[in-house]
């Protein structure tokens, strides 16, 4: 059994330590907020915070999470709508939506780290890939962010 | 939580989660399950509750694409009900069959969303209206024309009486529908036309599981599938024995084209599934690539006899008699559409011999057929749950392949929910791609430079064959692979299009904007010719365009908007292209810098569109962005090579998608002139790529006649008529 702290609480998991967080969020604990895009680290949908920095959950073994504090989409705010999520709807961000969880887990982490973030900085903390192409918005919406 | 209920809940009229299970989805739910008291169906597009709440079914998918919005604003703006009180929910592709096809087509694609069923869905918005308000009236006593509805509260003008729809949806449900009713004026529009919040983002920002991979039901599976690295290749023996010994392991399905494992984790069954020892058939194209993938089309171009995809005047003595000829080979190679959700779908063969199916799919009606088929069930007892699609750009219409595979496996599992998603590896190399081609353009000038007559031979695979064939015409000319050349709106005297239909093995299918590679042809060579002629593009375009052509006039609102001919910032250069597809017409302006190190970048994308109305302003202008970069990946990077018959690229390191950095500023001038509807969903890529590589000209001297670029040494020019990007 593994114990794991998520969205502020503790869960219980029996998996094999080398399973990728992503797939024990998903399959054992129905938390399918956090997507799969590729696998290896190159796309970004299956973002989460460890302690607070976005990580990318498909290649991070499920024991290297243990003792962190671990939030996913569902656990970013009591309510259900954290000031990014509320950015998002009101820049109308999301098309498909898919790559979104993952985007707003990212820009979270950077708005923590640099609440006034330039565009390189934005550049540099936000690759997650969007096939929609919602980037423009991302970054309109982040900036609107920085402003509130 | 909300809840589904099957479709056979759904028939009793006064279900209330009657004999349906309980899910944690936020759509597609079916109104009458989850209202609090009885909602009423006043015709098959509107629910309406007690409370007042309205219910509006869409039959099109929602893929990003904002169709969930822009059609249920079209319902309401006719209904003339609260637009903060309105829902939107999938209707049910089987409820569809049964009911005679009550709301039309559900095959999503073609950006036919809007365009193809505003007349409908605003008539049904309309006559329940109507119906409405002639409950209300009966009620009353008075005649319906004396009362008005604002916003689903109707009065009684004379007494000031007023009643909600909420309380007369019942009535007006048993009235007879209206013969015929009158549509507003759009330019009297109040919730279609204007920038509505879109229904679907709360959900998709919080994580709820609205996508075909969020599926969860009690009990259920989960399986990961390896098919045949060959197209057309076959399973030939698997051992798996150590896959068997794996955690959670449940069953190896084997099939005639694939191998799946089902286990209780998707990882766990993916893991068991890199654990097989396979061997494989690959059959007759074990040896294809790019090279017999090239020969094949180049044999099509030399081939003699060729079908006619258009033929005005006579080319073959205009171009003997021009001042000049200039001749001139563009190609592109396979892309994949790779939509971030991967394919994907789930099926449970239950007990009692019915089949439920959840997938994200472009054509919920195909998803059924394609179950039936799989499953030897009849359509009666094939329900299909329609769920989000993350993405679909054509991928997720015609083939079904995914639903066809999740049923195999969910035979193999009878009374078991499998749930079946292909790895980004499987949704790789097992598209159904954008066609490679080759087209041959052969110009006849005049003394000033002018064409007179226009040769084009087109050697491209056919999509219509591979997923449609009874749609392909009995001259065997696939009109998606002769688009932008065979519906030329430039007044050239002679012109003729051949069409070479060569297909290979590699599966080919609708990738955004089907066909437009010819529109990247046609812009670059036209461009070419204009700077042979010495003139400006835009005027050389201009001379060729009838007056009141709508690509004349996006053309001239896109120059004036990107400020054409003025200075620009040190280093950028412009391009232009016009081209019209969809039932609407775009012409874009890119302004585009080649560094010292040959890295092309795209800084502004100018687009006008001409769509004749605009129902939601806001998702069409995220549409353009949204081709914008589509289009710029496949301009940059994208590329699907073929060896040993099988695609080469395996996933987002070697098939890349550009980034935010990456990202031009786009202005979209939406510019409709109304008496007819156009689409938004495809058409904005469709003068992309020419007007990037046209300004990459201005930029370098090279002329790009192949995609990607980075197969091109910009920083060395000219390898022109290179064929290393052909796949
Ligand atoms: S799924 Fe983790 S980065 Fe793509
Ligand atoms: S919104 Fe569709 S992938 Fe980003």
């Amino acid at each position: 059994m593994l114990e794991l702290l998520i969205n502020g609480r503790v869960a219980r998991v029996d998996v094999e330590p080398e399973m990728p967080l992503l797939w024990v969020l998903r399959d054992h604990l129905g938390l399918p907020g956090t997507k799969y895009g590729c696998g290896i680290s190159a796309c970004g949908a299956c973002t989460v915070h460890l302690d607070g920095q976005a990580v990318r959950s498909c290649t991070l073994p499920v024991s290297a999470a243990q003792g962190k504090k671990i939030t996913t989409i569902e656990g970013l705010s009591k309510n259900g709508l954290h000031p990014v999520q509320k950015a998002w709807i009101e820049h109308e961000v999301p098309q498909c939506g898919y790559c979104q969880t993952g985007m707003i887990m990212t820009t979270v982490a950077l708005l923590e780290a640099h609440p006034h973030p330039t565009d390189a900085q934005i550049d540099e903390a936000v690759t997650n890939l969007c096939r929609c192409g919602t980037y423009a918005r991302v970054r309109k919406a982040i900036h609107a962010l920085a402003k509130s | 939580m909300t809840s589904v209920v099957s479709r056979r809940d759904f028939l009793k009229a006064s279900a209330v989660l009657g004999g349906g299970f309980a899910l944690e989805f936020s759509f597609p739910v079916l109104s009458r399950a989850v209202s609090g008291g009885p909602s009423t169906e006043v015709n098959a597009w509107i629910v309406i509750h007690p409370d007042d709440r309205v219910v509006i079914r869409i039959a099109r998918s929602e893929m990003g694409q904002g169709t969930f919005t822009a059609l249920a604003q079209l319902v309401a703006e006719e209904l003339d009900c609260d637009w903060a009180r309105v829902s939107a929910e999938y209707a049910s592709p089987n409820e569809n069959f049964r009911r005679n096809h009550v709301w039309g087509a559900m095959s999503t694609g073609g950006s036919r969303g809007v365009r193809t069923s505003q007349d409908y869905v605003r008539k049904a918005g309309a006559s329940a209206r109507e119906m409405l308000v002639t409950a209300a009236a009966e009620q009353w006593r008075v005649p319906a024309a004396t009362c008005t509805v604002e916003r689903g509260v109707i009065t009684h003008h004379p007494s000031g009486r007023k009643l909600r729809y909420g309380q007369v949806a019942a009535a007006a449900a048993k009235l007879t529908p209206p013969k015929d009713v009158t549509l507003r004026d759009p330019k009297d529009w109040k919730i279609a036309g204007k920038p509505l919040h879109r229904l679907d983002i709360p959900d998709k920002v919080r994580g709820k599981p609205v996508f075909g991979v969020d599926v969860s039901l009690p009990g259920m599976l989960h399986a990961s599938i390896a098919q045949c690295p060959v197209f057309g290749g076959k399973l030939a023996s698997v051992d798996s024995r150590a896959a068997e010994q794996m955690r959670g392991v449940k069953k190896i399905v084997r099939e005639e084209s694939f191998v799946a494992v089902v286990a209780d984790s998707w990882w766990r069954a993916n893991e068991a599934l890199k654990a097989l020892v396979v061997q494989w058939d690959a059959g007759a194209y074990a040896h294809a690539d790019n090279a017999s993938v090239t020969a094949m089309l180049r044999e099509g171009l030399d081939a003699k006899n060729l079908p006619q995809a258009r033929k005005i005047g006579d080319t073959a003595a205009a171009l003997q008699g021009a001042v000049k000829v200039v001749e001139v080979e563009y190609h592109s190679p396979y892309i994949n559409h790779a939509t971030l959700e991967p394919q994907t779908c789930t099926a449970w063969l239950k007990p009692e011999g019915f089949l439920d199916v959840w997938t994200s799919t472009q054509d919920g009606e195909a998803s059924m057929i394609a179950a039936s088929a799989a499953s030897g069930l009849p359509l009666e007892k094939v329900e299909v749950h329609k769920m989000m699609l993350g993405g679909g750009f054509g991928r997720r219409g015609g083939p079904q392949d995914f639903v066809t595979q999740a049923v195999l496996i969910a035979r193999a599992m009878p009374g078991v929910p499998v749930k079946l998603m292909w790895s980004r590896t499987e949704d790789m190399q097992h598209g159904f791609y954008r066609p490679a081609s080759i087209v041959r353009m052969k110009a006849g000038l005049d003394e000033q430079g002018r064409p007179v007559a226009l040769h084009s031979t087109v050697a491209c695979p056919s999509i219509l064959k591979v997923l449609r064939p009874q749609a392909l015409p009995k001259d065997g000319v696939d009109p998606t692979a002769v688009r932008s050349l065979y519906d030329m709106p430039y007044t050239i005297p002679h012109q003729q299009v051949d069409y070479a239909m060569r297909n290979g093995h590699v599966p080919v299918g609708f990738w955004r904007a089907p066909g437009q590679q010819n529109a990247f042809y046609r812009e670059c060579f036209i461009d070419e010719l204009a700077a042979m002629a010495g003139q400006d593009p835009v005027a050389y375009r201009l001379a060729m365009l009838k007056a009141g052509d709508k690509n004349r006039l996006v053309l001239e609102a896109v120059t004036r908007a990107a400020g054409w001919g003025t200075p620009l910032p040190s280093g950028r250069y412009r391009g232009v292209a016009v081209a019209d597809g969809f039932d609407s017409f775009t012409a874009t302006v890119a302004e585009v810098s080649v560094d010292e190190k040959g890295e092309p970048r795209v800084h502004r994308v100018v687009i006008a569109i001409d769509s004749g109305y605009v129902v939601n302003p806001d998702t069409c202008r995220a549409q353009a962005e949204s081709n914008v970069i589509f289009g710029l990946g496949s301009i940059l990077y994208q590329e699907n090579n073929l060896k040993n018959g099988s695609i080469v690229e395996s996933n987002f390191n070697d098939f890349r998608l550009p980034q935010m950095a990456e990202m031009p500023v786009v202005e979209t001038l939406l510019v409709p002139t109304g008496g007819f509807w156009g689409g938004h969903g495809e058409p904005a890529i469709l003068a992309l790529a020419p007007a990037v590589c046209n300004a990459i000209f201005q930029a370098t001297g090279t002329r790009i006649r192949s995609l990607p670029l980075k197969h091109h040494d910009l920083q060395r020019h000219a390898r022109l008529g290179d064929l290393a990007g052909v796949a």
